[in-house]
């Protein structure tokens, strides 16, 4: 394929990009003429190209469209359908260039289906078009014809400058009519017929430019310099993309020996050196900044085909979409950016497709019709920040566990202890589809995998934000560039190693002289500015012996929302690397990115944060403790639960959650008595009976005993146990163990099996009456109703409630709760959980209150993990009684204690 | 991929082999597939990788990787020195495949035989299966053999995935 063609096929691909855009846009506001002369120009070019290079089909094709859009330059109106018909052309015209890439020739076919609807709909004004030119038989292009080229470059030799083609254009009669664009060839009208003469009229500049060209040069091309985007002034050039990829590869060589270099200057103390490496240094520096700007393109250019993406969609799926694009002149390196604009064109589209809901289910949510879709891209450090979010209904996260428990990517226990982010992060899981029905657009499952992997490829990371109703919010951080990255230098055991900046919060000196690194159950951790983090060494990870004594540093690193440190044993400098892959033989290695050469010729690895990040979270290394999250992921988890983890019988782990126990205790074992065969201890002026926490305990004769103490009102109890071993806070799984009274069931924390034990069964073997609620006897015993998504919880607070004088029944969800208040008519009292996936409490409440009758005035107290100011403000709306802190017991009792005292007041009143 | 191997040799009388040993057995490499014979030093361990890799080394810019013929053979580690010691001692042979560099760590490195198919024979079947498959021919020689190495069998190895993605390449 000859040069020209090869031009002229670049540059119409990119023509008809930013037509379908332009398009779009002027379909959103028909009187904008700036965009119609943008557009009408472009489909002229493309046009008149046509006509030189003997393309018949592209040519007839395009000037067909091209007439129907000087109808509406008339004036005709721009209807939705007129509009549809040109981008359909759009696709074909694509189609057809697309062919002539592969083959080198105009496929054969026709277009007449197309020709003819665009006449028709240009027919309004009576006016006939044109048939389109008959197969001309188009003469071989002459070398020195130009094609016009909407940038320019430096003059080779024998070129003339912009403006004296621009002069000469002017002073040239043409066929133009377009009073603001002397440089445009519109040709409206019917365009003069066969092929010959075409070029002549649809492309004035070629009457004047062979003389003024070198042979086979590429012309800069006036006309597209037009008033209509005055942006193009800037003189450009094109540029071959491996002429610019070489140029990268000598610059990273370049960086490579200055670093060298600069590693030599460091050893030798002379300083002869010394000023003129500084030099080099600096020009190395701006010389790397200079490649690398040529390398960088506007993000803009990934969108280009969204805006026509979108509007297809939203005709296609019914729905109103608006796309907002924010920060398309953030720039990136062009290599990225290939790398990601398929990912963001399928993460469009699955946010139109899934995301957004069909514009009645909006409606009928209070929302606005028209969904909205925001693209926005923002540099952030040495970072691009790109997110998707919309406006929809938010990641269904119940059918995203269901489904990866049902796929057997993890375990019921593994998933429901997971936080919405955890969970949300199976849609990049290959085949993984929630949809219910699977669409032309998206529900097959295929994609988001791609999404990730081609993310992170790049090193990039993605993340996802989801609110229930909300909408969903996708982030995606990149490296600007992929060429060269900043890391620092670090040694494990005997080996260096580099890490990226990017992934870098600080630094933490460890060991004996400064801050000391802390063990909970050999699982490192370190106290951070009052935060624990967790921490892996880095030769452990590579299998080395971990030291027990850890010294050296901690880098603190982020991935995503995931904070950890990484213990090191030096931390040298900074350097600017530049990625070399991975052998084939090593890429299957999760923890490297790469490799590199340093200043001083070594071969060091690249630590792939997003690797170590993985094993911290799985734990696999002996010493990796729980990550860390952050605090926005941490207010996302609803149910982690605080345990005190104690030694029983056969030293098995046993937890009962703190907010039950009142206090831990020692006692001397001399103090326990026996009256009656039931030890006892004296205990704070009274009497307390101890129970061992399991059969195999044996209260101990002599030294030290701990207790756990439990109280409740005046009565308190000392449940005995071997050691204390923990605290912790853990999102709870609880299996439930259905033979033992004793045990509610068991869990796993921090990686041990632990039974969680059930305070109901030992409260009765202290105090025969506990259970049977002392303080409710004489009363008539009221029904409540305890609606929570944890079993654990449910399980917890029965006996509780119980223990308060009320038959219980529960309900573990708000439709569930519903539906037990109508079957049941003797519940009088409700205690919900207020955070629960899906319907919170507070929607249940609502339900209620909207359901009048018994359930209007119906007591209600509200159980939540924090009382904010506006849950208050919403629960008082909803006459909620009370707000309770989840774990607040006493609290509840005396909140279900005031509405007893308030009802029999009524009675009292009634009476 | 021993059959292109095999085409190579038929197209003349005479094949040119650059011999290296192991442990006093002489092995035979198409001197086509050699594209360097270098010392290496400053062999990068690459942890977790697979027990035939050395590391990673700088060849000239270039990140090579370093893999130890004694290994892949499966032959007993040499009492001389241990697994970290090729930077003492050895030497390294510099081979392409699929664009990638590799270093294959020899003892050391011998004279460059031209060889008729007249010394040529087939592998003897009584091979060890892994030296089977990484063998094209044995040649005799006077004193002793000379067993002709799978330049692209040798560095086919690895993760199932490297593997994988040779075959594609080969296909």
């Amino acid at each position: 394929m000859d040069d020209l063609l090869r031009e002229f096929l670049t540059e119409s691909a990119e023509h008809l990009d930013t037509v379908d855009t332009e398009l779009v846009r002027f379909e959103q506001d028909p009187n904008n003429e700036t965009i119609l002369r943008n557009i009408f120009r472009l489909v002229h070019t493309i046009k008149g190209t046509c006509g030189f290079l003997g393309l018949p089909r592209l040519e007839a094709l395009a000037h067909a469209a091209e007439t129907l859009m000087g109808r509406f330059r008339d004036g005709m109106p721009v209807s939705s359908a007129s509009v549809t018909l040109i981008l359909a052309t759009l696709d074909r015209l694509k189609a057809i260039l697309a062919d002539l890439d592969a083959t080198g020739s105009e496929p054969t076919g026709s277009d007449s289906d197309l020709i003819e609807a665009l006449e028709h709909m240009a027919e309004v004004g009576g006016e006939p078009v044109a048939a389109a030119a008959p197969e001309p038989v188009a003469p071989p292009a002459p070398p020195e014809i130009v094609l016009p080229e909407p940038v320019s470059r430096e003059l080779k030799p024998g070129e003339v400058t912009l403006d004296d083609l621009e002069a000469a254009f002017l002073a040239a009669p043409g066929p133009d009519e377009m009073a603001f664009a002397p440089l445009e060839a519109p040709a409206p009208a019917p365009k003069p017929e066969p092929a010959k003469a075409a070029p002549v009229a649809a492309e004035p500049v070629r009457a004047e430019t062979p003389k003024a060209e070198a042979p086979k040069a590429e012309t800069p091309h006036p006309a597209t310099e037009g008033e209509a985007s005055p942006s193009n002034k800037v003189q450009t050039i094109r540029v071959n993309v491996d002429t610019l990829e070489h140029l990268m590869t000598m610059v990273s060589e370049l960086v490579l020996t200055r670093n060298q270099l600069l590693e030599i200057a460091r050893r030798h103390e002379d300083s002869a050196y010394k000023v003129p490496l500084q030099r080099l240094s600096h020009v190395t520096a701006e010389l790397q900044e200079g490649v690398m700007k040529t390398r960088m393109q506007p993000i803009g250019n990934a969108w280009q085909k969204l805006p026509r993406v979108v509007r297809d969609l939203s005709a296609e799926l019914g729905k109103q979409i608006e796309l907002v694009m924010l920060g398309a002149e953030t720039e990136l390196d062009r290599q990225v950016l290939e790398v990601i604009k398929d990912p963001l064109t399928h993460m469009v589209r699955n946010s139109a497709d899934h995301g957004l809901e069909s514009t009645a289910q909006r409606v009928a949510a209070g929302k606005p019709a028209r969904g909205t879709i925001r693209l926005s891209a923002f540099h952030e450090g040495g970072t691009i920040t790109i997110e998707i979010a919309d406006d929809g209904k938010g990641l269904d996260l119940a059918a995203i566990r269901r489904k990866a428990v049902e796929r057997g990517l993890a375990s019921q226990a593994d998933v429901d202890r997971m936080t919405d982010a955890q969970a949300a992060k199976f849609i990049f899981h290959a085949g993984f589809s929630t949809a219910a029905a699977v669409t032309s657009v998206s529900g097959r499952g295929v994609g988001m995998d791609v999404v990730k992997t081609n993310i992170e490829t790049i090193g990039g990371v993605i993340d996802i934000a989801t609110q229930a109703g909300r909408g969903t919010v996708f982030t995606i951080k990149i490296p600007l560039t992929l060429a060269i990255v900043a890391a620092l230098i670090v040694r494990a055991g005997e080996n260096r190693f580099a890490l990226p900046q990017v992934a870098v919060l600080e630094l933490v000196r460890v060991g004996a002289n400064a801050q000391p690194v802390e063990h909970i159950n050999g699982s490192p951790v370190l106290r951070l500015r009052e935060r624990l983090l967790p921490i892996v060494s880095l030769s452990g990870l590579l299998g080395a012996d971990t030291v027990a004594e850890a010294t050296g540093f901690v880098v603190v690193a982020q991935v995503g929302r995931q904070r950890f440190g990484i213990l090191v044993d030096e931390v040298f400098h900074t350097e600017e690397i530049v990625v070399k892959p991975m052998s084939a033989k090593l890429r299957h290695i999760p923890l490297f990115a790469g490799n590199t050469i340093l200043g001083d010729g070594a071969v060091v690895l690249i630590v792939d944060p997003n690797g170590v990040a993985n094993q911290v979270a799985q734990g696999t290394q002996a010493s990796a403790g729980q990550a860390e999250t952050d605090a926005a992921e941490a207010e996302m988890t609803e149910a982690t639960t605080t345990l005190l983890v104690f030694k029983g019988g056969g030293g098995g782990f046993k937890a009962v959650p703190l907010s039950l126990v009142t206090r831990l205790e020692e006692i001397e074992c001399e103090k326990v008595e026996w009256p009656g065969g039931r030890p006892l201890i004296q205990y704070r002026g009274r009497l307390m009976p101890l129970v061992p926490a399991d059969d195999g305990i044996a209260i101990r004769t002599e030294g030290r005993q701990a207790l756990v103490v439990f109280s409740d009102g005046e009565r308190a109890m000392g449940l005995v146990v071997d050691e204390i071993v923990d605290i912790v806070e853990e999102r709870l799984d609880i299996e439930i163990a259905a033979e033992r009274s004793d045990l509610i069931g068991s869990a796993v924390l921090r990686g041990r099996a632990t039974d969680i034990i059930n305070i109901a069964h030992f409260l009765p073997m202290a105090y025969d009456d506990w259970a049977r609620g002392p303080r409710k006897s004489q009363k008539d015993v009221s029904t409540l109703l305890l609606v929570d998504d944890s079993a654990f919880f449910r399980d917890m607070l029965s006996p509780v409630l119980k223990a308060a004088g009320f038959q219980v029944v529960t309900a573990a969800g708000a439709d569930e709760a519903l539906a037990t208040l109508h079957a049941d008519q003797r519940i009088s009292v409700v205690v919900t959980d207020i955070e629960m996936p899906g319907r919170t409490g507070f929607d249940l409440v609502a339900a209620m209150r909207g359901e009048g009758g018994r359930f209007a005035g119906m007591p209600v107290i509200g159980l939540t993990g924090s009382v904010g100011a506006e849950a208050v403000e919403r629960a008082r709306a909803l006459a909620i009684t009370d707000l309770v802190a989840k774990f607040d017991r006493s609290g509840l009792v005396a909140a279900l204690g005031e509405i007893d005292a308030s009802a029999e007041d009524a009675l009292s009143r009634a009476a | 991929m021993k059959a292109a191997n095999a085409n190579g040799a038929e197209t003349g009388p005479t094949e040119d082999f650059v011999t290296v040993h192991v442990d006093g057995v002489l092995f035979g490499l198409a001197i086509e597939r050699v594209h360097d014979v270098f010392v290496p030093s400053g062999v990068t361990p690459v942890p977790l990788a697979p027990r035939e890799i050395v590391g990673l080394l700088n060849l000239r810019g270039r990140v090579v990787t370093a893999l130890c013929l004694r290994r892949r053979l499966g032959m007993a580690p040499s009492e001389a020195r241990d697994d970290a010691g090729v930077n003492d001692r050895g030497m390294a042979i510099g081979l392409e495949q699929g664009g990638e560099t590799f270093a294959l760590i020899v003892d050391g490195v011998g004279e460059v035989l031209k060889l008729g198919g007249d010394t040529r024979e087939s592998v003897p079947i009584n091979l060890d299966s892994r030296w089977r498959d990484l063998t094209i021919c044995v040649h005799r020689l006077e004193g002793r053999l000379l067993v002709v190495l799978d330049v692209d069998a040798l560095l086919n190895f690895g993760s199932k995935d490297a593997r994988g993605a040779r075959g594609a390449e080969a296909a």
